[in-house]
């Protein structure tokens, strides 16, 4: 009795200070002290960003005690995987995202509110302004950005050569490119003077958009909520397009063409002009068999230039319980090294505007003109994006293949208006 | 997880079982019986009965990806009256559950007459015949995918060989020629199967009765008609169910290999539900087209079984 008479008390206070140097601990780790603590964390991406995921998560976890998992995901099924983990709650710690796909999965509730992590950042300025736009809602920031990238115009040099035509002189509007086309196709041998996506709704947008923002149209209203598609600009782009297609200009699979195999004729050597954008730099700067050359999207009369920033966010998922971790990871991908040594060496756009002169970018014209290109630019924004224009079942697929396959490009386009406005209502 | 679940619910009834052991040998048969039954059943209730009340419940409810599904009586069944997508998907699942059908057995009845006969090879061929079945139908898709495509695929390459065509010939591109390569994806895929169920029927009927009729003057005909064919009765109502079923549930082919396109063309009705569900994240909707489906295949089979047995009769 005498002995326990002491020794609760004892006791009482190793308890009480146990607790104390557990809670202090327990704070510590979960704000400021060092996040990289060895940590697992999972992410995913889509299989447009595979190798430049790939390259920043094995830099970081060579560098760093935490390791990064990287899984990556068909584009066309990365909707249907995330809606389905998300159901499931087994969403990864860090989840990237197409950027047209992000406003759907910050309405939803995916991602973690990391406005206070991004404003602090002493960069916080410079991060591109289309992917914060879009990765916020309600005035939150939910996603940084995690690869930018910007459609333009790509064209074979040495074909402009062979078929005649000045090398240093990319089409500048509709009238150039569809006479540039038509004499390279007769080169023969399989050499088309121009490439098109027929089944491929995400195509379409990054390369169709361009033309008629460039052209002084909007597309999409600010808020996502109206779509102008029956317009002058898209009459003159689904008919150049449309003459592409009828005087067989373009690759004959280009009608089954679902964005899979799109630019392989011409990293091939097989193609004159390509509309595509800066994610096949880093291919073409390591081939050697011909000369390439970039120019910007045109209005269809030529007057301005615009370009589509595209790519991927990445942000912190509502589930994920390693959240000071996964910041840790997307703090360092936005830091001057990973930007200029990982992103920007390989010819990739960096993510930060103060970085755009880095050394590698700026030492070719060509990604120079892309990076130049890119105050031009927009990034659409509308709620139900990927089921209306990316779906390859949508009505934007539908309205292109009516245009370019169908009886008529005014038809396909007042039937493509209605049907996507009415998508988008339906939403809203 | 569903092997201790398993574990679980058998333990439970053996324990009543015991119990009851001691008031006499009368009751005990029927609970012996019981906890033989009770490990099926509880998988089937865990992997069936219980998904299908919640897939029911779903279809009654406006039910969102993260947050509180919410009752909506009606509307998601009110929803599908008006989807053409759904009402095209049905007339379309029907017409190539009508065509893979007949397709399948005409071919089978061949490859059954090649591989029946006692000539040396047919061993062979019945191997050959019946190897694409063991690829799984995502698998075979990816191949036909590639196989098919303009730019990398080896049929145009074969096709331009051998001069039958002088440009690819767009395998995917109009709804026809996509319904087209389908069909031959799905007949090249389980036709070996369906042979292989028909030569067991054929070779179950005794070779007497062939003899005899033969005796008799039955021409090939007469013994084919009177004989082989009611021989494999029950076989034949087999393969209908299994093709009629497997072809209403179509998915796999047309997600990889169409796409559903072009043009939505080729759209089946698993097909919509599953955009529906994980495309435009409509959970009610697509329920509620499920539990359609779900309806829909009972009352088929009834009315195939009932026709197929009474014809037996």
């Amino acid at each position: 009795m005498a002995i326990n008479r002491w020794r609760l008390p004892v006791i009482g206070v190793v308890v009480a200070l146990t607790v104390a140097a557990c809670g202090g601990g327990g704070s510590k780790t979960s704000s400021s002290s060092n996040p990289d603590d060895g940590t697992q964390l999972t992410m995913w991406v889509r299989s447009a960003t595979d190798q430049f995921s790939q390259r920043l998560v094995d830099a970081y976890n060579s560098s760093h005690k935490n390791h990064v998992a990287l899984t990556i995901i068909p584009n066309d099924n990365y909707l249907t995987k995330v809606g389905a983990a998300a159901g499931s709650k087994s969403l990864p710690d860090i989840l990237a995202s197409d950027v047209v796909y992000s406003p759907n999965y910050t309405k939803q509730g995916l991602f973690q509110d990391i406005s206070a992590d991004v404003k602090a950042l002493p960069f916080y300025p410079s991060i591109a302004q289309s992917h914060l736009k879009v990765a916020s809602y309600d005035g939150k920031i939910y996603a940084v950005p995690h690869k930018l990238d910007s459609s333009v115009l790509f064209y074979n040099k040495d074909l402009f050569k062979q078929a005649g035509l000045d090398p240093e002189k990319a089409p500048a509007n509709f009238t150039e490119m569809l006479a540039d086309a038509r004499k390279i196709t007769a080169l023969g041998h399989g050499i088309t003077g121009f490439d098109l996506a027929g089944s491929c709704g995400g195509c379409g947008v990054y390369t169709l958009f361009p033309y008629a923002w460039a052209a002084g149209e909007q597309v999409l209203s600010d808020d996502g909520k109206k779509v102008m598609i029956n317009t002058p600009a898209f009459k003159s782009i689904f008919t150049m397009y449309k003459q592409m297609s009828d005087e067989k200009l373009v690759d004959s699979s280009d009608k089954a063409q679902d964005g899979s195999t799109w630019p392989a004729n011409f990293e091939a050597g097989k193609v004159g002009i390509l509309p595509l954008g800066s994610p096949i730099v880093g291919d073409l700067l390591k081939q050697t068999k011909f000369k390439w050359g970039v120019a910007p999207l045109m209005a269809p009369d030529g007057s301005g230039t615009s370009t589509f920033i595209g790519g991927d966010v990445a942000g912190i998922s509502a589930t994920s319980k390693h959240r000071a971790q996964a910041w840790d990871f997307l703090k360092w991908t936005l830091e001057d090294n990973a930007q200029v040594e990982i992103i920007a060496k390989n010819g990739d756009l960096p993510g930060r505007t103060d970085l755009s002169g880095n050394k590698y970018t700026a030492a070719d014209p060509r990604t120079k003109l892309i990076a130049d290109g890119l105050k031009n630019g927009h990034t659409p924004f509308a709620l139900p994006f990927g089921d209306l224009f990316n779906n390859p079942n949508g009505p934007w697929v539908a309205t292109i293949r009516a245009a370019l396959y169908g009886p008529g490009v005014d038809q396909a386009l007042a039937d493509g208006q209605s049907k996507i406005q009415a998508g988008l209502d339906a939403a809203n | 997880m569903s092997l201790t679940t398993t574990r679980a619910g058998a333990e439970a009834p053996a324990t009543g079982a015991t119990a009851r052991r001691s008031r006499g040998s009368a009751a005990r048969r029927p609970f012996t019986g019981l906890l033989f039954v009770t490990p099926t059943a509880v998988i089937v209730a865990g992997l069936f009965l219980v998904p299908l009340a919640i897939l029911v419940s779903m279809s009654f409810m406006d039910w969102p990806l993260l947050g509180t599904p919410q009752f909506d009586g009606l509307d998601n069944y009110r929803h599908l009256a008006h989807d053409n997508q759904f009402i095209g998907a049905i007339t379309f699942t029907l017409l190539y559950t009508a065509i893979t059908t007949v397709v399948l057995f005409a071919v089978a009845f061949v490859l059954v007459a090649v591989s029946n006969s006692p000539r040396r090879g047919a061993r062979f061929y019945r191997t050959a015949f019946f190897l694409p079945y063991v690829v799984g139908t995502a698998a075979a898709s990816t191949m036909w995918w590639v196989d098919s495509s303009d730019r990398l695929g080896i049929f145009n390459q074969a096709l331009q060989a051998v001069h039958l065509t002088d440009k690819p010939v767009g395998f995917l591109d109009t709804p026809g020629k996509a319904l087209f390569s389908v069909i031959t994806l799905v007949t090249w895929k389980f036709v070996g199967f369906q042979m292989v169920v028909l030569l067991v029927g054929v070779q179950s009927i005794p070779g007497e009765l062939y003899e005899a009729a033969r005796v008799d003057g039955a021409s090939t005909m007469q013994r084919l008609r009177y004989i082989t064919l009611p021989g494999i009765k029950p076989t034949l109502a087999l393969l209908t169910v299994l093709s009629v079923t497997g072809s209403l549930l179509a998915f796999d082919q047309f997600y990889v290999l169409t796409h559903g396109g072009p043009d939505n063309s080729t759209m089946t009705v698993v097909l919509a539900l599953y955009n529906k569900a994980f495309q435009s994240y409509r959970l009610g909707d697509a329920a509620a087209e499920a539990v359609v489906l779900l309806v829909a295949l009972i009352l088929l089979n009834f009315v195939q079984l009932r026709l197929l047995r009474t014809k037996e009769d």
